[in-house]
């Protein structure tokens, strides 16, 4: 099998996949960061969105050739800052519900903040849109996206 | 808090799922749960919910599955309420399955109801021990004694000492009988809007869900199962599979073929080359079409009578009459994790890690597919990504037992979504048949409802079922419209489609035959539909109370004409010891409805924690939506035809409605609340559809023309 070099959460990291192995079961089975979860496997759902060079990017439907020479930040990497408003942010407003989907809310929208620090409703509707929750929390990610933009970050 | 190890527990025998479904909790006695374990003085563990060390560590332990209700949090406040502890310095541990610990069946909205005494009687009794040890070893009276935030303090000179170092003594105890509980008044954790113990794991991507559990030496299996239901394996071959990289075995299971690899990704490539012939077997030729037919023949029989009174065949002057027809598809759970388990089958002993609403059923399962006793088999629940019933069933537990006992090796058996899709345990489809009449002062004088559809504990557990035990009748008896003549009646239907409990079950279904139908009496009445209902419901009615209330806060008749393409529907359900009430706003644009505001109220008795309250209500509205204006699941060729997200579509963040939920604050016994906002939801959309439109809508999922 070939070997891909992947810097993830800023760490070289190397693993040993068949070209064409989508970049979730990399981390998922290879590299154990498990945080990034496995919901449809077609880019549907976001369940598994991390950020390839700052932008949410579904890794279900990456292949790992494509991203060896990207930057690959994970739900693990966003939570070495366990006080980042979004987390912070989270907890106060009770957000989560079974929680498996929201490594996937969480870093779609970090990703979203991290390039238009005050969103309109469309740009925040847009992104948000695209993350899947069976359990409805969608009205607390809503109170606790306008916290964080309201208040600045 | 911290949230520590699963700690393997002992097997007494299993409680399984058996003829009365989702309600079958089970209790093992009082006396049996608080029996010492005695066994390490250093640990003092007078029932199996708790135990503390000789450093004050208090354990609590959960014995229901945390699917996102929130129970991990929940139960144990139960325990500390009348332990008298800090409540952050509790420690919380998920039981294995185990009988000692009651039905650890976690369904029918039951796991504050059935836990309501046993656990404060737990926490209660420990308390009530530590403090007898306290005042022995004081030499003073108990009465002299209290306990708070972990100690126990003489109140004779201000003395206090932890429950740590009381661990030995109270252990030494016998355990009390008939210990007093407190007065709800007197609670200071119940009640409180206490934080869930498991966010930050969960959101910092830490938290192993099932699908995240890795043990050593642990390889990975996908299955292949035959796309029609009741089909089989005619014959596979596997050389294409075999040459794949990672592949390591490929062999028949009881439920298609198996494939062994060392990643996921291998076993989903190896299992999608396998060449499998199947014997499609005796359904492969019945669609949805099929099943639709036998419901509309079964519509024309009177079916069996649950309840009635007075007359519904008498003839009243002036009366108008009238019927209609209403049916409901397949549905389908669709959790966010699919289905997954480790399982670890070594020297006739088996292992898993399974994320389960229904521990005891797959330990016996599991112990009966792999000729083994019980006593053999560890069930470890895990963290589920959402539930809503799927996980009462146990095939995925028995798949991956079944590989590990093949290959003799620990495995991962991860479903696809597509396989979650396609061979779920679907809600039942249902037709209602309708009829009423209202008299020349719009008052109602006849309801009567013939569900049919097919029967769940008929098609898995009793063929033989008694019609007066049908679960079909869930929701369509003892409603509090006090109508002279009413007949409620049931046929079911027999399926080759797997159907099982979907969060609230037959309440997903009769509810809204129901109460859009109340909706449509009330319009040939000429009355608004909430003054009808309340005209209709006796003084004292908590349903009414929760009306009453909806109506106030919804803003409803204030500003009663609402501008062309908007309105409002109201729907009332009961059930679980629980009463709700919704009030639906919608635009209706073209075929589209958007739902803008949802005021819901619940009177679920006294409420642990409000938060987890509204948080119910708020999923189970956004559950309610998903089937009542997108779900569907169709059987075509004897198997399901949607694979994914992208043809079951389930609700998106821009569909979500402004939810407020209001909840009755009064000291009821404690009822259900996980399944009751599901209840009142599609037919108060529904009714809301028709005062926009003024097209009645009695098929799901909408549809408008």
């Amino acid at each position: 099998m070939p070997k891909y070099t992947l810097t993830i959460n800023q760490k070289k990291q190397t693993v040993d996949v068949d070209t064409g192995t989508p970049l979730l079961w990399v981390l998922r089975d290879s590299l154990n960061l498990t945080g990034t979860k496995y919901g449809c496997g077609e880019g549907i759902c976001g369940s598994c969105v991390v950020h390839i060079d700052g932008k949410a990017e579904r890794s279900c439907i990456l292949n790992v050739e494509d991203v060896a020479e990207h930057s690959i930040t994970t739900i693990e990497g966003l939570a070495e800052n366990p006080d980042h408003p979004i987390f912070e942010t989270w907890i106060e407003l009770e957000v989560m519900q079974c929680g498996y989907c929201q490594p996937g809310q969480i870093m779609t929208l970090a990703a979203l903040l991290e390039q238009i620090p005050k969103p309109s409703r469309k740009e925040i509707d847009d992104a948000m849109n695209e993350v899947l929750c069976r359990c409805g929390t969608y009205q607390r990610i809503r109170k606790a996206v306008d916290k964080l933009v309201g208040e600045g970050k | 808090m911290k949230t520590s190890k699963i700690k393997r527990r002992e097997f007494i025998k299993v409680v399984g799922l058996s003829g009365g479904g989702l309600f079958l909790a089970s209790y093992v006695p009082l006396q049996d749960v608080l029996a010492k374990s005695g066994d390490d003085p250093k640990i003092f563990a007078p029932s199996v919910y708790l135990k503390i060390d000789s450093n004050g560590i208090v354990t609590i332990i959960v014995h229901r599955s945390e699917l996102g209700q929130g129970v991990k949090t929940a139960l144990p406040m139960l325990v500390a309420e009348e332990l008298e502890v800090d409540w952050d310095k509790i420690e919380i541990e998920q039981a294995d399955a185990d009988r000692k610990y009651g039905s650890q069946t976690t369904g029918g909205s039951t796991s504050i109801r059935r836990s309501w005494e046993p656990l404060r009687i737990a926490g209660a009794t420990a308390r009530v021990m530590l403090i007898t040890a306290a005042a022995d070893k004081w030499n003073v009276a108990i009465e002299n004694c209290e306990a708070e935030k972990g100690f126990v303090i003489n109140k004779l000179n201000s003395e206090k000492i932890s429950y740590g170092d009381l661990v030995e003594e109270a252990s030494k105890l016998p355990v009390p009988e008939g210990i007093k509980l407190k007065d709800p008044k007197d609670f200071k954790i119940i009640g409180k809007r206490v934080h869930r113990v498991d966010t930050p794991d969960k959101i910092y991507g830490r938290a192993k869900f099932g699908i995240d559990v890795v043990i050593p030496g642990m390889y990975y299996a996908a299955v292949s199962r035959c796309p029609s239901f009741g089909g089989s394996v005619k014959n596979y071959d596997e050389a294409k599979a075999i040459t794949l990289p990672g592949l390591l075995n490929v062999f028949q299971i009881s439920n298609g073929v198996a494939v062994v690899a060392d990643s996921t990704w291998h076993a989903f490539n190896g299992r999608d080359a396998l060449n499998i012939q199947w014997d499609l077997g005796p359904n492969a030729k019945i669609n949805s079409g099929d099943i639709h037919n036998e419901l509309v023949k079964k519509s024309k029989t009177e079916g069996y009578e649950f309840e009635s009174r007075g007359d519904v065949s008498k003839d009243i002057e002036g009366e108008k009459i009238l019927e209609a027809i209403y049916e409901v598809p397949f549905i389908t759970h669709a959790p966010m994790e699919p289905m997954n388990c480790v399982a670890k089958y070594e020297n006739g002993k088996a292992e898993l890690w399974v994320p389960t609403q229904n521990p005891q059923n797959d330990r016996s399962e599991v112990a009966k597919v792999l000729g083994i006793s019980e006593d053999n088999v560890t069930v470890h629940v895990t963290l589920m990504g959402g539930g809503f019933g799927r996980r009462l069933i146990s095939d995925f537990a028995v798949e991956a037992a079944e590989i590990s006992k093949a290959i003799e090796k620990p495995v991962k058996l991860t479903w696809t979504r597509e396989e979650d899709m396609k061979f779920g345990w679907y809600r039942p489809p249902s037709m209602h048949v309708l009829n009423g009449s209202i008299d020349s002062e719009g008052k109602a004088q006849k309801f009567s409802h013939h569900v049919i559809a097919p029967s769940i504990i008929q098609m898995r557990f009793s063929p033989d079922l008694s019609p007066d035990n049908y679960d079909i009748k869930e929701g369509t008896v003892g409603l509090e419209y006090k109508i002279p003549n009413m007949r409620i009646a049931g046929t079911t239907i027999k399926t080759h489609v797997p159907i099982s409990w979907l969060r609230s079950v037959y309440n997903t279904q009769n509810p809204f035959a129901i109460e859009s139908f109340i909706d449509e009496m009330a319009s040939a009445a000429f009355m608004d539909p909430i003054e009808f209902r309340l005209n209709m419901l006796p003084d004292d009615s908590r349903l009414k109370n929760v009306l009453n209330v909806a109506a106030e806060k919804s803003g409803w008749g204030v500003g009663k004409i609402l501008p062309k393409g908007k309105g409002r529907g109201v729907a009332l359900f009961k059930g679980y010891d629980s009463y709700s009430a919704q009030i639906h706003e919608v635009t209706v644009t073209g075929n589209k409805v958007k739902v803008d505001r949802v005021v819901a109220v619940i009177d679920c008795g006294i409420v642990v924690n409000p938060d987890l309250v509204e948080a119910q209500m708020e999923g189970a509205v956004a559950f309610g939506l998903s089937a009542a204006l997108k779900g569907e699941i169709t059987i075509e060729n004897g198997g399901v035809k949607e694979r994914n997200f992208d043809d079951y579509e389930i609700l998106t963040y821009n569909e979500m409605p402004e939810i407020e939920i209001h909840y009755i604050k009064n000291t009821f016994p404690v009822g259900g609340v996980g399944e009751v906002g599901v209840g009142a939801c599609a037919p108060a959309l529904c009714n809301a559809v028709f005062a926009a439109t003024g097209q009645r809508i009695r098929k799901l999922p909408i549809k408008l023309s």
